[in-house]
């Protein structure tokens, strides 16, 4: 098998061993890179030299007797919002085209301290906003299993490069489900940490109170390695947390869920729903049951206005957050031409510098935010907030995990929904519940739908740092799945 | 514009003024509110910046645990409530010196609020009260280039120093203050100067207004004698001095009252003060004004100070500036009307160190309000700026009463130290200031002084002891102030054997 189909785990383990250095592997990657990226379209920016520096640098680390982790040597795609010291970070942006930043995000300093080798930056929805990644201003990424199809999004680069074996770990951020969707419909694992278990410095934010880095692989034992890499306590970020991070290796070799209480979220299904996404997910359910699960269903039933609410709270952050993209110390820079005040500069920049779901929600969040507006909008929606988890907590103390399918749908056409916000937002429907109430989400494949042939996504939910909940059950799934397919679902993806 | 004038006393005769003060202290800490840059004042511009207080993408705040501390000493000390939990929330508005477009600051749940404190004017107490302090973080500094008015309207361009951006800042805002009637002017200058006065004894800002690390607004309205309800108030910025205080209250009044006598109606703006002419102009209209969009701060965790830290805090506040006037007051056996000066002279805690080390307390008042005050008076300096120490005073009189000095070498011995000539010591050696004490040197100059004024010595042999006056100065001449005119005096009766 070429190094490219190798797991991280692997990879990480014949690195260690000497039996192939970081250079070679990250070759391999680049390579497969440069063979499929002109169909994929999953990076922003690579630079083959500052990769392989970085890789020269982890065996010279490694040679010289230190000790990394079990990632060490292992490539990985990094989401283009996370700052980056060597490679350009634009958020898809227009507005930061070319930005180099001059530090490193945490997330990025604890993937080079791990001695994981940064092969370029993805592509995703412009600051994270959308489910498609058609809102880049850099083009759309394709879904590896149907290039006319969307990778989700936001993170959809990092899905579609982990999907298209460029790499076998990419990082992403969930705020609405911007991991968890994208993972779903490219038939991949995609992990929500608990809000705070991962460091949002150096994350160009979207919505403060929801972003959170988190892992996307092929298999759930690299994404938990991938997962613990990175996470952590960090002083940079106050928002994050001061507890040791949940042992979501140890959960992940485990799979075992004899015993576990598991719920079905009752709101989620039904109309709306593509009925090859509910048989998988239905199917699922069933195989926990046969591997000793206890399966209740659960009734949350403030989760239907978790969409609304979100559509609220997320624009009101990013509204604000966005406000510093204004040409006047770093970033695009429009009309300057000595006659004009810098209130029109900044006006002009903005007007050309963002795209229009970018404006849409940052005038829908100012809306909100406005006076007169502010109990009605934001207020009521920081309520619903409230309602929401409170509701994920009365459903934990009867159940150990919650499940749902990750998605309403499977990968639907590009362009199909890009004038239609509202059915964009829909691809979120299952997912936003989580980031209101802060807490552990994951998505794992669970089966192709019979109408498409697309993958779907099984979510598990858990409470704020129940993470090895996730982890836990999304093993035994995938253990069971794989023993029934022969090995895992990517291998029925068509060749690219 | 020009701006029609009522003279203080008619329009205080119309109308009854309220007072709202609005004060902002940068905050003595080493760090910034929200991120490690330092603080120091007059650093080159843009040396004290980081990704954090430049807003650059991804960066975040951590809020400075010192800060907090500082503003809730500042509370304790104006008699407020503590909020057991509150947030920081952000103020959306964009300005070039500001480079998150919005200042991270506090809305409706201060840290502080809820306390009052006591100024003294002309000898009555008025309680001023507080309606919060809060904590925030400043912006950059804006320099507007070109055009005449200094401001960014008119300008050719603008730079800005972001080494300001970012310094922890507490506002402190008063309540509406009615009932100061013909005394606002004063009331504000004293309200302010206590303010400086706590700042200072907490140790939590170095309190200089003509570095803007302490700035107000004043607010003011009028109302017509006999309503009780309140008029359009004016917001005025630029205010950088107490003196600007006093005269920014009372040219508002003055201006409102033309205003309002004329029929006119007054418009609720931000008027800037001018220090030169002392008037203040119209600035930008509240009423167009931007809404803020305040929300939570979602970056930051909420404060929550612990009730038993509080508590040791305000344990260890340091006595106040009211009641160590009042103690300092009874301990010196001073009038009201002394005290008060030597306050408004900023000379009270030079005082106290004086005595500290040793002067009588009558003493020190009288060398730091007399001699002292006016020569910081004449070289435009503040008194605690002089170059001379309490320690030097107290040296001084202890000189005095020794008899070693009299007051006029005491003031030559002074003179020598604030030209930088060295200790009091030295200076009565380099200068060769000691009264002369040696008789026999006394008895030679007096022996002369008798010799060259032989009319005046025959006219003190023949009984007119008045004429002695004369020769004590011409041995007072002769010695050049050395010689200690009682014992010459009586040496010179001596000589020419007459008694009193």
């Amino acid at each position: 098998m070429s190094l490219i189909h190798k797991t991280a785990a692997e990879l990480g383990a014949m690195v260690a061993a000497g039996e192939v250095s970081a250079v070679e592997v990250a070759e391999a990657h680049l390579d497969r890179i440069a063979e499929v990226e002109p169909k994929v379209n999953a990076f922003l920016h690579v630079d083959r030299e500052v990769t392989l520096g970085q890789a020269c640098a982890v065996d010279e680390r490694l040679r010289s007797g230190e000790r990394l982790g079990p990632l060490a040597g292992v490539p990985i795609a990094h989401k283009d919002i996370f700052t980056t010291r060597d490679m350009p970070t634009t958020a898809a942006s227009r507005i930061l085209e070319g930005w180099r930043p001059p530090y490193d995000a945490t997330v990025t300093r604890r993937l080079r301290e791990a001695g994981l080798v940064i092969l370029g930056k993805t592509n995703l929805d412009e600051f994270a906003m959308g489910s498609s990644t058609e809102n880049s201003a850099y083009g759309p990424t394709r879904n590896p299993w149907d290039l006319n199809k969307i990778p989700g999004g936001s993170s959809g680069g990092s899905s579609a490069a982990v999907a298209a074996y460029q790499a076998p770990l990419s990082t992403g951020t969930d705020t609405g489900g911007s991991i968890r969707q994208p993972a779903a419909v490219t038939g991949i694992v995609g992990m929500k940490p608990t809000y705070g278990g991962s460091s949002r410095y150096g994350l160009i934010a979207f919505a403060s109170s929801l972003d959170t880095p988190g892992p996307f692989a092929r298999n759930v034992l690299d994404a938990a390695l991938l997962h613990e890499a990175f996470s952590g306590h960090d002083p940079l970020d106050s928002t994050s947390v001061d507890a040791p991070v949940p042992s979501v290796v140890e959960a992940a070799r485990q799979g075992d869920v004899a015993g576990l209480r598991i719920g079905v979220v009752k709101e989620f299904g039904g109309d709306g729903y593509q009925p090859g996404v509910l048989a998988r997910f239905n199917e699922a359910v069933a195989l926990l049951e046969s591997l000793g699960a206890k399966v209740v269903e659960v009734s949350c039933p403030s989760f239907v206005t978790a969409l609304p609410a979100y559509y609220l709270i997320a624009p009101s952050e990013c509204s604000s957050n966005l406000a510093r993209f204004d040409a006047m110390r770093y970033g695009l820079r429009v009309g300057d031409d000595g006659t004009r005040s810098a209130e029109e500069v900044m006006a002009l920049t903005r007007a050309a510098g963002f795209g229009p779901e970018v404006k849409r929600r940052i005038m829908l969040g100012t809306y909100a935010l406005s006076s007169g507006y502010y109990d009605a909008y934001y207020g009521q929606a920081q309520k619903v907030r409230t309602v929401i988890a409170r509701e994920f907590e009365a459903a934990y103390h009867q159940v150990d995990v919650l499940v749902s399918p990750t998605t309403p749908t499977t990968a639907f056409p590009i362009g199909e929904r890009a004038d239609d916000p509202m059915a964009m937002y829909l691809a979120d429907l299952c997912t936003i519940p989580s980031n209101l109430a802060g807490n552990a989400a994951i998505s794992v494949p669970c089966g192709l739908a019979d109408e498409d042939g697309l993958p779907v996504g099984l979510q598990i939910m858990a409470p704020v740092l129940g993470d090895d909940r996730c982890y836990r059950v999304a093993a035994a799934v995938e253990k069971a799945l794989e023993s029934r397919w022969g090995g895992p679902l990517l291998k029925e993806a068509p060749a690219l | 514009m020009t701006t029609t004038k009522m003279s203080y006393d008619e329009a205080l005769d119309r109308f009854e003024p309220v007072l709202g003060l609005e004060t902002h202290v940068e905050l003595g800490t080493a760090s910034k509110m929200f991120c490690g840059c330092r603080t120091t004042f007059g650093a080159p511009p843009n040396t004290q910046v980081c990704p954090i207080c430049l807003a650059f993408p991804g960066s975040l705040p951590v809020a400075n645990a010192k800060a907090i501390e500082s503003t809730i000493q500042i509370g304790l000390a104006l008699n407020c409530s503590i909020a057991e939990w509150c947030r920081f929330a952000r103020k959306n508005y964009f300005y070039p010196d500001m480079p998150k477009n919005y200042q991270i600051s506090q809305y409706d749940e201060p840290l502080c609020f809820d306390g009052y404190i006591d100024v003294e004017v002309d000898g009555e107490t008025v309680r001023i009260e507080i309606e919060r302090v809060h904590l925030e973080e400043d912006t950059g500094k804006s320099t507007h280039v070109g055009g005449a008015t200094g401001r960014i309207h008119g300008a050719d361009y603008s730079i800005v120093d972001y080494n300001r951006a970012g310094i922890p800042l507490v506002e402190i805002v008063t309540k509406p203050i009615p009932g100061t009637d013909r005394l606002a002017p004063e009331v504000a200058r004293a309200y302010v100067t206590e303010l400086r006065e706590i700042m200072r004894s907490l140790g939590v800002s170095d309190v200089r207004m003509e570095e803007g690390s302490l700035r107000c607004d004043v607010n003011v309205s009028l109302m017509p004698r006999g309503s009780s309800e309140w008029g359009t108030r004016t917001e005025t910025k630029n205010v950088n001095s107490l003196r600007s205080v006093e005269r920014a209250v009372r040219s508002e009044i003055e201006r409102q009252g033309a205003v309002l006598a004329d029929g006119g109606r007054i418009v609720q703006e931000t008027r800037h003060f001018h220090e030169d002419t002392g008037t203040t102009t119209s600035g930008r209209s509240k009423e167009e004004a931007q809404d803020y969009r305040y929300f939570p701060e979602p970056d930051l965790v909420p404060i929550a100070p612990d009730p038993a830290w509080v508590a040791e805090l305000k344990a260890a506040l340091p006595e106040l500036p009211s009641l160590k006037r009042k103690r300092l007051q009874a301990e010196w056996g001073l009038s009201d009307l002394d005290m008060q000066a030597m306050h408004n002279a900023d000379a009270i805690d030079l005082v106290e160190a004086t005595v500290a080390a040793g002067a009588p307390a009558a003493d020190a008042r009288k060398w730091w309000m007399g001699e002292l005050a006016r020569r910081a008076n004449e070289t435009g300096t503040a008194l605690a700026e002089l170059p001379i120490t309490p320690a030097h005073i107290a040296r001084v009189t202890e000189l005095v009463a020794s008899g070693a000095l009299n007051d006029k070498l005491a003031r030559e011995v002074l003179e020598g130290v604030l030209n930088g000539e060295g200790t009091p010591d030295e200076v009565v050696d380099k200068r060769g200031l000691k009264i002369v004490n040696d008789e026999g040197e006394l008895s030679a100059i007096i022996d002369d002084v008798l010799a060259a004024n032989a009319d005046a010595a025959e006219k003190v042999r023949s009984g007119k002891i008045a004429a002695v006056g004369a020769l004590v100065g011409g041995v007072m001449k002769a010695s050049r102030g050395k010689a200690d005119a009682a014992r010459a005096r009586v040496l010179i009766l001596e000589k020419l054997g007459v008694s009193e």
